[in-house]
């Protein structure tokens, strides 16, 4: 098979031939597919996901790293290459075969901008058409950039004139120009293929004269441009250019659709065009039919032509004063028209295609409106207020008005109530608006606020900026009104509140600046005044008569305040003193903070605070002392008898009491333990701000307290009978009772608004009636220690402080503290158990105080019923 | 005695320029004599406390650990401790030979003006812009104060701690004396905020200066005014630019000025005056 070999020889062969089969060998099972496994480069398995879950897997079946999982490598401090490092790009954390030719990166060889051909890239310029639209100077789409930028060109060009190409030239080696030969020698030809050199000699008809030794450069060949393709229309179809066709700026009734894509670009390129297409060579001739292009037999291949349209309109009737001047504004798609053209456009046009910025129909209002429409003024308004006050005037002489000023404020009150109603239906946000305006009015009513300096933001519409400036002075005046009534009343519901929406947020923002200043701080005078939560006030009173004081240099006596002060424990123990006052509880207190008691102020203080009483009292007490410890609680009673007034309710108050500490004592005897606490409890100093914060109202409560509980004292004669059989008399209750007595007529002497705290004493024995034993014991028990050294005057003070105090205490606490007590009581039970030695004066007598206290937490009905009982009793 | 005693000269002052230091710690915010005279303090606004030598201008160690300038210092009876204050809200208790922090007290809300010890060192006074005066233990570990005096209604200015009483001056006019063995307060309203308060020598009045620029002496027990001295009597060439602190020594006449970054020691015949007076 010679023949057959030489064939083999004469074959080549690609790849590799398969292996020859055998025919005893079995045929092999074709691999399963879910045998077939992918591999990647490093032989790893690759898993196929759906198309659209990404394709490939990552790393370990969809895990991470390797089978163990994720794999840290050793931490290596990338600290010291801090500086050398470079951003990091998407390549630094991409795999190898990322890049390859399937990856997800594929890189290939890209020609740099370098090397690239001064082709425009369409892309880009499409990007800048469209960044220019959302430019911020409209139509500036790097039209500066284009002037500017630097003389580019790529390195072929550079290349080709190192070699001595010139611009306009072609490319290749010079040629000799041969004189032109005679049309006899193009003689006609026909068929398809032109002769070789017919298009170079057809070109060369100007160069008549050209000597046999000199070469030419070869002419330059318009390079094909190859356009692609992006519309659905016929080849060759370019499709109805609206703005050709109605602007008529093209040709005179004809409109070219069938225009080669060379054509439409070589447009660019200006005169050549026109050259070109009479030239058109090409084959035309019987012989070949007609050809695409040729004009006769138009009815093969219709031209589109507007004239063939029958468009014919009646021409609109045109306004008397109408000038025949229209500027047409082409619209242009910036994708549709190439960007040099597009750029043209929005150079003389500053813009593409953006929407004008119209007046919408809500930034008018319906005023404007109207006079743009030239509507009259609705009269609904006026008439509706009309009627209102007619209404009025015949309500007014049911109401009888005095004066017309009465008359005209009612009828002022009753429409701004009827407009707020009416707001009010309309405004959603009503509450938050309202708070808006108060602190619009705080802002502007204040006496800073400067008139002239008003920043006027309505100027563009003077009625509104005349109502706005309206609300503004009203505001000055602390008008709390000034938003409703400055607005026009004219206008619709949803334009006031708008309106008055802005008005708000207009004055807040540009509230004078002194004001909003002032807001941050608070005047030091202020401070002063409103600084009453503390004792601080009633110590150091009155700035300005010490001011004056300082002014006439009249120190000591004016200027000068002492209080009491309890040093810590621990810092007379540093100091080396001893304690002033050894037994006392402040201290503790004052750790946290150290407020010092106004003590028994001295006679230098001309104005007293209401601690001075302690003082005076104990003064008192040195001279009825006496009286006091002899005297029994009848005594009392008869003292402060005569001072209440008599009277049913008086009876009843009385029996309430007594009923209720009847039960209570009945209660009480478990209670015992924890009452003994309350005697040397002080309470907190919140309190006492609790207390003294709103001074005047507390006396006005108090005084009316008083006159409750003066009524009192009568009593003891409705109660004497259940006191007596009920109760186990505690006889010592009386030492205590004894004691405060003198204080109370001292007090209510000279201090109507503390009445009511001994007058609650009263209270006490009235319903015991227990005959007083010798109180001396329970005196001496009970008072206070061994004054400080020269401290003579406030021996008693604190002791009765602490009485004052929890006699006051019962008012507020049945009030606003019950819980505060209670607890209170828990917390001191340890403290107090060293006391217990103390004489069962004091415990029985809290008790009693406690009983009190406990029977105001009484439910009223509760009360009452035990009255009824009482009185069945009887 | 058979023979009365001598009478008292008049007081020479301090009138000759003994000495310029240059503390090189920046401005220099207090200076400071320590118990018996022959040391001063400098608080610098660099954050330190220096010691130096009165007699030779040698500066002797330095103290840094404040977080501020360091606004005042004071120095214990016996040497052995310093406290200091400062702009950082805290109190520094050091211990003069190793330099170290004893202990660092905060609980001021603002910075601490004036910080004094009792007599015995046992407790440390401070008073601060936020208007407490705090009294820190030096004895326990406590790192809260034992009592806070709050009764002033604005920044503590000045403060001088006696046998049993306390001296503060307030911004908001008023000079309180806190009375320990009385446990009573007294409080004089002299309308002007008070920059500096002290007591006299024999402890029978006290000396306070004010914005009105006046210094007045008022009798401790009422509270009346003694003196008001607005006049001069000396008036020394510092320099041109403000006079942070001045000190006066405990026992001679000698005066310590501190303007800018020098202090400058003033001396004269030994006499005694009316104690310290602060700018």
């Amino acid at each position: 098979m010679a023949s057959n070999e030489d064939n083999d020889e004469d074959f080549v062969t690609y790849g590799i031939p398969l292996e020859p089969l055998e025919e005893d060998e079995p045929v092999r099972k074709p691999v399963p597919v879910h045998e077939q496994t992918v591999k990647d480069e490093k032989g790893r398995y690759m898993r196929f996901h759906g198309a659209f879950t990404g394709g490939f897997s990552a790393g370990y079946f969809n895990t991470v790293g390797s089978k163990e999982g994720w794999t840290p490598t050793a931490f290596v401090s990338s600290r010291q290459q801090k500086a050398e490092r470079q951003n990091a790009r998407p390549e630094d954390f991409m795999d190898e075969e990322d890049f390859g030719e399937h990856g997800i990166a594929p890189k290939d060889i890209v020609t740099t901008d370098k090397f690239a051909s001064e082709r425009r890239d369409q892309i880009k310029d499409k990007a800048r058409v469209v960044s220019s639209l959302a430019a911020i100077i409209p139509g500036d789409s790097g039209l500066l950039e284009e002037l500017i930028a630097p003389a580019h060109s790529s390195i072929g060009v550079e290349l080709l004139r190192k070699m001595g190409w010139k611009d306009g030239q072609g490319v290749g080696p010079r040629l000799k120009r041969k004189p032109r030969k005679q049309n006899a020698d193009a003689g006609r030809v026909y068929g398809c293929a032109l002769p070789p050199n017919a298009s170079e000699e057809s070109e060369e008809e100007e160069d008549e004269f050209a000597p046999e030794n000199v070469t030419f450069a070869p002419k330059d060949v318009v390079p094909v441009d190859f356009t692609p393709k992006e519309d659905l229309h016929g080849l060759g179809y370019r499709g109805l250019n609206p703005l050709q066709a109605l602007s008529g700026g093209s040709g005179p009734g004809h409109i070219n659709l069938f225009t080669l894509d060379s054509d439409r670009a070589t447009d660019l390129f200006g005169g050549r065009a026109s050259g070109q297409q009479q030239s058109r060579g090409g084959i035309a001739g019987q012989a070949f039919g007609v050809g695409a292009m040729e004009d006769e037999d138009s009815d093969i291949y219709h031209k589109d032509s507007m004239s063939n349209y029958d468009t014919v309109y009646p021409p609109p009737d045109l306004p008397r004063n109408y000038r025949p001047v229209h500027f047409f504004r082409p619209v242009i798609d910036p994708t549709s028209v190439s960007p040099i053209v597009a750029q043209a456009l929005q150079a003389s046009r500053g813009q593409l295609s953006q929407d004008e910025p119209q007046q919408g129909r809500h930034k008018l209002d319906s005023t404007q409106r109207r006079d743009m429409l030239g509507e009259t003024p609705l009269q609904d308004r006026e008439r509706l207020s009309e009627i209102r006050r007619a209404a009025e005037d015949r309500k007014k002489p049911a109401v009888n008005l005095s004066s017309a000023e009465d008359r005209a404020a009612v009828v002022a009150s009753a429409k701004v109530a009827a407009l707020q109603a009416l707001s009010n239906r309309f405004q959603t946000t009503a509450p938050a608006a309202s708070s808006e305006a108060q602190m619009a009015l705080k802002a502007w009513s204040g006496p800073t606020a400067d008139a002239s300096k008003i920043f006027k933001p309505f100027s563009k519409n003077p009625q509104k900026q005349a109502r706005y400036d309206l609300y503004i002075s009203k505001l000055k005046q602390g008008d709390k009104d000034a938003l409703d009534s400055s607005l026009d009343t004219a206008m619709t519901e949803w334009e006031r509140g708008r309106e008055r929406d802005e008005f708000v947020r207009a004055a807040l923002l540009y509230k004078p600046s002194n004001s909003s200043l002032s807001s941050r701080f608070t005047r030091g005078k202020h401070e002063e005044d409103t600084d009453s939560v503390e004792v601080a006030r009633d110590q150091e009173n009155d700035v300005d008569d010490k001011q004056s004081a300082v002014k006439m240099k009249m120190f000591g006596k004016l200027t000068r305040d002492t209080f009491e002060w309890h040093p810590d424990k621990l810092l007379c123990k540093r100091f080396n003193v001893p304690d002033p006052y050894p037994g006392s509880q402040v201290s503790q207190d004052a750790t946290s903070s150290s407020k010092a008691l106004p003590q028994s102020t001295s006679e230098a203080s001309h104005k007293k605070s209401r601690w001075d009483v302690s003082e005076q009292a104990s003064e008192e007490k040195g001279s009825l002392s006496v009286l006091q410890q002899n005297e029994a609680a009848f005594t009392t009673h008869a003292d402060s008898a005569p001072t209440a007034p008599e009277g049913t309710v008086a009876q009843f108050d009385g029996k309430q009491k007594t009923g209720k500490k009847e039960k209570e004592d009945d209660e009480d005897d478990d209670e015992d333990d924890e009452d003994e606490e309350e005697e040397e409890v002080r309470p907190p100093m919140d309190l006492f701000k609790a207390i003294f914060a709103s001074s005047s109202e507390e006396k006005s409560s108090s005084s009316s307290e008083d006159e409750e509980e003066e009524v009192v004292p009568p009593v003891p004669e409705a109660t004497q009978n259940p006191a007596g059989c009920m109760m186990p008399v505690k006889p010592l209750i009386s030492a205590h009772i004894s004691r405060f007595p003198d204080v109370s007529k001292v007090m209510d002497v000279k201090h109507p608004p503390m009445q009511s705290i001994p007058s609650t004493e009263n209270t006490m024995p009235s319903t015991h009636n227990a005959p007083a034993p010798s109180t001396g014991l329970g005196e001496e028990e009970f008072g206070p220690r061994l004054p400080p050294p020269g401290f003579v005057t406030s021996s008693y003070s604190p002791q009765l402080k602490k009485q004052k105090k929890r006699e006051k205490d019962k008012h507020k606490k049945h009030k606003k503290e019950k819980k505060k007590k209670k607890s209170k009581k828990h917390k001191h039970k340890g403290k107090q158990k060293k006391r217990d030695e103390q004489s069962s004066s004091s415990s029985s007598e809290e008790t009693d105080s406690n009983a009190e206290d406990e029977s105001e937490d009484i439910s009223a009905r509760e009360l009452l019923q035990r009255v009824k009982n009482l009185r069945n009793i009887k | 005695m058979a023979f009365p005693q001598p009478r008292p000269q008049a007081p020479q002052l301090p009138r000759h320029l003994l000495r310029t230091i240059d503390c090189k710690q920046a401005a220099v915010r207090a200076v400071r004599f320590n118990a018996d005279g022959n040391y001063l303090l400098t608080c610098g606004s660099d954050k330190s406390l220096k010691l130096w030598s009165v007699s030779r201008g040698t500066l002797l160690k330095t103290y840094t650990g404040h977080g501020y300038e360091v606004l005042d210092a004071d120095g214990s009876y016996d040497n052995s401790q310093l406290c200091s204050c400062s702009s950082d809200k805290t109190v520094i208790l050091w211990d003069v030979a190793s330099g170290q922090v004893t202990r660092k007290l905060r609980g001021h809300a603002g910075k601490v003006n004036c910080v004094q010890f009792n007599e015995e060192a046992t407790v440390m006074l401070s008073g601060s812009i936020d208007g407490t005066v705090r009294c820190w233990d030096t004895r326990s570990r406590r790192m809260e104060p034992i009592q806070i005096l709050d009764e002033a209604r604005d920044g503590i200015s000045s403060l001088k701690v006696s046998e049993h009483e306390l001296l503060t001056g307030s911004v908001d006019g008023r000079v309180r004396r806190y009375d320990l063995r009385m446990g009573q307060l007294h409080v004089d309203f002299l309308g002007s905020p008070i920059t500096c308060v002290c007591f006299s020598r024999d402890g029978q009045c006290s000396l306070s200066s004010s914005l009105d620029s006046t210094v007045r002496l008022l009798d401790k027990s009422t509270g009346e005014m003694l003196g008001e001295y607005g006049s001069l009597t000396l008036k020394l060439p510092v320099g041109k630019a403000v006079v942070q602190s001045l000190s006066f020594h405990p026992t001679e006449s000698r005066l310590l000025t501190s303007m800018e970054g020098c202090v400058q020691v003033w001396g004269a015949e030994p006499e005694d005056a009316d104690g310290e007076k602060e700018q």
